[in-house]
C-alpha cells in the first residue's frame, strides 16, 4: 500500500465520524470535505462513496463542491502538501528561489507529487503573511519568515517523515506586528460589557418583554434595547470595513425589518475570508481581540433579532481555529453566548466557525453564503439581497471582522463618540495592513483621514514609487498622489497597503495581480472565466517580448468588457491593476512593447522548453533562433 | 397587474414577476441568449442576454422588469460586447462547425451568425478534453461545452436524476457526470431524459443519427435564430 492509501473501511470510519459530528447535514459539505482531508490527506473516491450514502446527495454535487476549492484534493497530493504563498510581496521577498531550493532538496517538480507520494510543492495566492513573508502553508498550517536555512530544515523534516505536530513550534509562530494602535487595537475591553451597555440602553419600563419580542421578531426601531442599539450604530456613521463601505446601520435595519417566514431565523455572518492580496488585519484582530469581534456579532444579533451566527474563516487561517473555538466555549460558559444571554430571557444566539478552503471569491458576500451552505462559491444573482434572502433563504447580515469589532465599541461607548473620530464622511478608524518596501511592515490603525504620505513616513518607506491600496481590486497610487487620504471620500480601502519602491517593475506587479484574478475567477460567467485568461495571456505575451501596440489595445478592450459584462465584483475589478498601472506607469508598458506590428504569442523556442526539460538539455543545439528572443 | 417598460424605444408590457427577457420574448422581441431557456430557472451565466437598464449593464434573464425601465438591447455597443463574449466561447472550447453534427441546429453557431461574428478574434485555447462514448445511446463531446448548465438543470429539476454537474473552478470549470467512474454509461441517463434534449451546442448527441438532416436544411439554415420561436428552443 502506498503512503496515500487507506483501507476503504478506515476511510468510511473517518467519514462516519466527521459526518455524524456535523449532524449529517449536507449544508456542512465543505466542512466535512475539509475534515475528511485532514484525516486522509486527500478526499479519496471511497470517501465520496460514503458521503453520498450518508448525506443522500448526488455524487455530482460532492465532486462539484470538492472541485471548486483549491485546498480540497480529489487526487493524492502527498503526506506533506507544501504551498508557497505567491503574492507580489512574497515574490519581492524571494519566494521563487526558496521554492526551487525546496523542490531540488526533495527531488520534486513544482506542482507535482514526489514519486514516493510523500510530498508535493506548489504555490497559492497570498496567505496573509506579507509583513513576515515569505510565507507557506504545510497541510494548511501557516509558516512565516522563510529563509534558505529554514527551507533546508523543512526539507529534512519531510524527508525524515517527522509528523507536522512534532515540527519546531517556532515555525508556526505568527507575529501580530502591531505598530500603531488606536481605539480598536488599544481597546481596554471586558467581555460582556458591550452587551450589558446595549441592554442598558433600553427604556426601563417593560425592558424584558420588549427585548424578548424584539429579539424574536425584530420590531421596528425605537422599541427597547435592540432599537436603541441600532440607533447608536446608525448615529456612529459606521460603514463596512470589507471594502464596499455600505452603511452598517442601514444593512442591519433592512435585515431587522425583513419578514421572517415560518421556521426561519435571522443570521449574523462574520466575513473573515480575508483573501485580498496584501491584507492581514483580520488575522491580527482575530488573534489579538477575538472577544471584541464575537461581542460585536452578538451586539448585531441583539440589534436585529438574530439567533444564529457564523464566522467564515479563510482556510489559510486554519491555525487560528482551535483558539477561536476555545474563546467561543469560554463565552458560552460566561453566558455571553447560548440561551438567555446576560440573563435576558429569549436572548439566544450562538456562533459556529466555518473554515474556507482556498477560494478568494468566497469573500464576496453571496458567494460566502453559498459556501456556508456547503456549495460551490458562486456569487448569486441579486436582487434579492442577503438582508432578506441570505443563508438558507433567511434574512442575513454579512459584515467584516473589523466592522463587528467597531460595532462592539459603539455599543459600549455610543455612536456620537465614534462619529467624533476620523473625518466627517468617514467615521472611526481604519486598520491598515502595511507591507512591501518599508522598514516596519505590520498593522497600523489610524483615524480615517490619514494621508498616504503619513503612513509611508510612519512605516519607514523611502524612495517609494507606488502604493497599492486595498489590494489588486483597489487602486494604485503614484508619488504625485501621496497627499491623498484614506477615507470613503477619497481612497476607500479594505486595509491592504502594499508599498513598491523605485526599483520595482510596476508591469510585473500588475501581471502578478492579473494571474491572481485568473486563478481566482469562479468560472460562472463567460466574461470573467474566459476574459481573465485572455488578459493573463496578453500580459504574459508582453512579458515575453512579443507585445505590440495591438496587444495593448486588446488589453484595454478586454478591461472594458470585463467591467461592463461580469457577474460580480471580481470580474469588475480584475482590470483595476492593469488600468491603473497603464495610466500611471505607462513607461513600464512601453518598454514591453518590443514589436512594432502584431506578432503572434506563439514562440516555437519556448514551446520546446518541455522537450528540453525531459531530455535534460539546455545547450545551444536545443534552442531555435527566434526573431524576438525576449526573456523567460 | 400589468405594466410597461421600453425596449429600444418600443413599449413592452409585462406582468409582475416577469424578467426582461420573458417580457421581450412574449412581445416577439429577440434578445440573444445561450444559458437561458424559457422552461428553466434563469441562471445568468453566459451574459449574452446583457442589456442596459437605465444605462447600467445587467443580464436580462435574471433582472425582473419594472415599470418605466428604459432598456437598450440592439445597440452597436451591446452587440459588439455580445460578439466578444461569443468569440470567447469559441476560443475557450474546441468548436469545429464543419464537422459537427449540431451544425445548423447549434445555438452558439446561430448566435455567432446573428451577431455578425466573422472570426474567433482571440487566440484559441485548444483545451485537451476527452470524449465520453461509453453510453450505448449517447455521446458526450465535452470539446463543445459552453458551461450553460442547461443539462444540469434539466436532469436535476425535470428528470430528478442529477446526471450532470459542474466541477472545477475558473477556466478549469467542466461538466461532470454522476458516476464514480466518471462515465455516462455508469449513470441512469437515457435519451428520453429532458437533459438529452436541452444542450444548445453539440455536447450531448444521439448516437447513430449522424447528418440525418442534411446541412442546409437544418433549423437555423432555414431561419435565423432571431426568428425562431422560443418554445421550440433546443429541440
Amino acid at each position: 500500500m502506498g503512503l496515500n492509501e487507506m483501507h476503504a473501511e478506515a476511510v468510511a470510519g473517518v467519514v462516519d465520524r466527521v459526518i455524524n459530528r456535523y449532524r449529517r447535514d449536507p449544508t456542512c459539505m465543505l466542512q466535512i470535505l475539509r475534515e475528511v482531508q485532514e484525516a486522509c490527506d486527500w478526499v479519496p473516491p471511497e470517501a465520496i462513496d460514503r458521503m453520498q450514502a450518508m448525506l443522500g446527495v448526488p455524487r455530482t454535487k460532492i465532486e462539484g463542491v470538492a472541485g471548486f476549492y483549491s485546498f480540497i484534493y480529489t487526487e493524492p497530493r502527498g503526506k506533506y502538501r507544501v504551498l508557497f504563498s505567491d503574492n507580489i510581496t512574497d515574490r519581492m521577498q524571494g519566494n521563487r528561489a526558496l521554492m526551487e531550493r525546496l523542490c531540488s532538496n526533495l527531488w520534486v517538480e513544482r506542482g507535482k507529487v514526489s514519486e514516493d507520494g510523500l510530498v508535493s510543492v506548489g504555490k497559492t495566492a497570498c496567505t496573509g503573511l506579507c509583513d513576515q513573508g515569505p510565507g507557506m502553508l504545510v497541510n494548511n498550517y501557516a509558516i512565516a519568515g522563510l529563509n534558505l536555512e529554514r527551507i533546508d530544515e523543512i526539507a529534512e523534516l519531510i524527508r525524515n517523515k517527522v509528523p507536522l505536530a512534532d515540527w519546531p513550534p517556532a515555525y508556526f509562530r505568527i507575529e501580530d506586528n502591531i505598530r500603531r494602535a488606536d481605539i480598536l487595537l488599544n481597546a481596554d475591553f471586558t467581555p460582556g460589557e458591550a452587551l450589558l451597555a446595549a441592554r442598558a440602553r433600553a427604556p426601563s419600563d417593560g425592558l424584558n418583554a420588549s427585548n424578548m419580542r424584539s429579539w424574536r421578531e425584530g420590531l421596528p426601531s425605537g422599541i427597547g434595547g435592540p432599537g436603541a442599539t441600532l440607533d447608536e450604530i446608525k448615529r456612529s456613521g459606521l460603514r463596512g470595513r470589507g471594502g464596499a463601505g455600505f452603511t452598517t446601520g442601514l444593512k442591519w435595519e433592512a435585515c431587522r425589518n425583513a419578514q421572517l417566514k415560518a421556521g426561519h431565523q435571522r443570521i449574523v455572518v462574520c466575513n473573515a475570508d480575508e483573501g485580498e492580496p496584501g491584507t492581514f488585519k483580520d488575522r491580527v484582530l482575530l488573534s489579538k481581540c477575538p472577544d471584541l469581534v464575537f461581542e460585536g456579532m452578538t451586539v448585531a444579533a441583539y440589534a436585529i433579532g438574530a439567533t444564529r451566527g457564523f464566522v467564515y474563516l479563510r482556510g489559510e487561517y486554519r491555525y487560528l481555529l482551535d483558539h477561536l473555538n476555545a474563546v467561543l466555549a469560554h463565552r458560552r460558559r460566561q453566558n455571553l453566548l447560548g440561551k438567555d444571554i446576560c440573563g435576558l430571557p429569549g436572548a439566544d444566539f450562538d456562533i459556529e466557525i466555518h473554515v474556507g478552503a482556498g477560494a478568494y471569491v468566497c469573500g464576496e458576500e453571496s458567494a460566502l453564503i453559498e459556501s456556508l451552505e456547503g456549495k460551490r462559491g458562486t456569487p448569486r444573482n441579486r436582487p434579492p439581497f442577503p438582508v432578506t434572502n441570505g443563508y438558507l433563504d433567511q434574512p442575513t447580515i454579512v459584515n467584516n471582522v473589523e466592522t463587528f469589532a467597531a460595532a462592539a465599541l459603539i455599543a459600549l461607548r455610543g455612536g456620537e463618540w465614534y462619529a467624533g473620530i476620523g473625518t466627517k464622511q468617514s467615521a472611526g478608524t481604519k486598520i491598515l495592513s502595511v507591507s512591501g518596501d518599508c522598514e516596519r511592515p505590520g498593522i497600523y490603525e489610524y483615524p480615517f483621514g490619514v494621508s498616504i504620505r503619513q503612513v509611508l513616513a510612519d512605516c519607514g518607506a523611502t524612495d517609494t514609487q507606488a502604493v497599492q491600496v486595498s489590494g489588486p481590486s483597489g487602486i494604485c497610487v503614484a508619488e504625485n498622489e501621496f497627499d491623498r487620504i484614506i477615507g470613503f471620500e477619497d481612497i476607500p480601502t479594505a486595509g491592504a497597503f502594499t508599498i513598491f519602491n523605485k526599483s520595482r517593475d510596476m508591469f510585473e506587479v500588475a501581471r502578478n495581480y492579473v494571474h491572481f484574478f485568473q486563478h481566482e475567477s469562479c468560472g460562472f460567467c463567460t466574461p470573467c472565466r474566459v476574459g481573465t485568461s485572455l488578459l493573463k495571456n496578453l500580459m504574459d505575451k508582453l512579458h515575453y517580448g512579443s507585445g505590440s501596440p495591438y496587444d495593448f489595445a486588446e488589453i484595454e478592450k478586454l478591461n472594458q468588457l470585463l467591467q461592463s459584462m461580469s457577474h460580480c465584483g471580481l470580474g469588475h475589478t480584475a482590470c483595476n491593476p492593469v488600468l491603473d498601472t497603464i495610466a500611471k506607469f505607462r513607461p513600464a508598458y512601453d518598454k514591453r512593447m518590443m514589436q512594432q506590428d502584431f506578432t503572434p504569442a506563439f514562440d516555437l523556442d519556448r514551446e520546446l522548453s518541455s522537450a528540453r526539460q525531459m531530455t535534460g538539455r539546455d545547450d545551444a543545439g536545443a534552442h531555435l533562433e527566434t526573431e524576438h528572443g525576449g526573456q523567460s | 397587474m400589468s405594466y410597461t417598460f421600453t425596449l429600444d424605444g418600443k413599449v413592452v408590457p409585462f406582468v409582475d414577476g416577469q424578467t426582461i427577457i420573458q417580457a421581450a420574448s412574449a412581445a416577439g422581441i429577440f434578445i440573444p441568449h445561450l444559458c437561458y431557456h424559457p422552461e428553466f430557472k434563469p441562471h445568468g451565466s453566459c451574459k449574452l442576454c446583457t442589456v442596459k437598464v437605465n444605462g447600467r449593464h445587467t443580464a436580462s434573464c435574471t433582472m425582473r422588469a419594472a415599470p418605466g425601465m428604459v432598456v437598450e438591447s440592439e445597440t452597436e455597443e451591446i452587440n459588439a460586447e455580445r460578439r466578444a463574449l461569443t468569440q470567447m466561447l469559441f476560443v475557450e472550447g474546441n468548436h469545429f462547425c464543419p464537422s459537427c453534427e449540431k451544425s445548423g441546429n447549434c445555438q452558439l453557431q446561430a448566435t455567432a451568425y446573428h451577431l455578425g461574428m466573422m472570426s474567433a478574434h482571440y487566440d484559441h485555447f485548444f483545451p485537451n478534453r476527452a470524449v465520453d462514448a461509453s453510453h450505448p445511446e449517447a455521446l458526450l463531446d465535452f470539446n463543445r461545452c459552453i458551461l450553460c448548465s442547461l443539462c444540469v438543470r434539466a436532469s436535476r429539476d425535470v428528470d430528478g436524476k442529477n446526471v450532470f454537474g459542474l466541477s472545477g473552478r475558473g477556466i478549469k470549470t467542466h461538466l461532470i457526470v454522476n458516476a464514480k467512474s466518471g462515465r455516462l454509461a455508469d449513470t441512469d441517463f437515457t435519451l428520453a431524459d429532458k437533459a438529452a434534449q436541452v444542450c444548445p451546442v453539440g455536447v450531448i448527441l444521439k448516437k447513430r443519427q449522424g447528418f440525418a438532416v442534411p446541412i442546409g436544411e437544418r433549423k437555423y439554415d432555414k431561419a435565423p435564430i432571431s426568428e425562431t420561436a422560443e418554445t421550440t428552443e433546443g429541440r
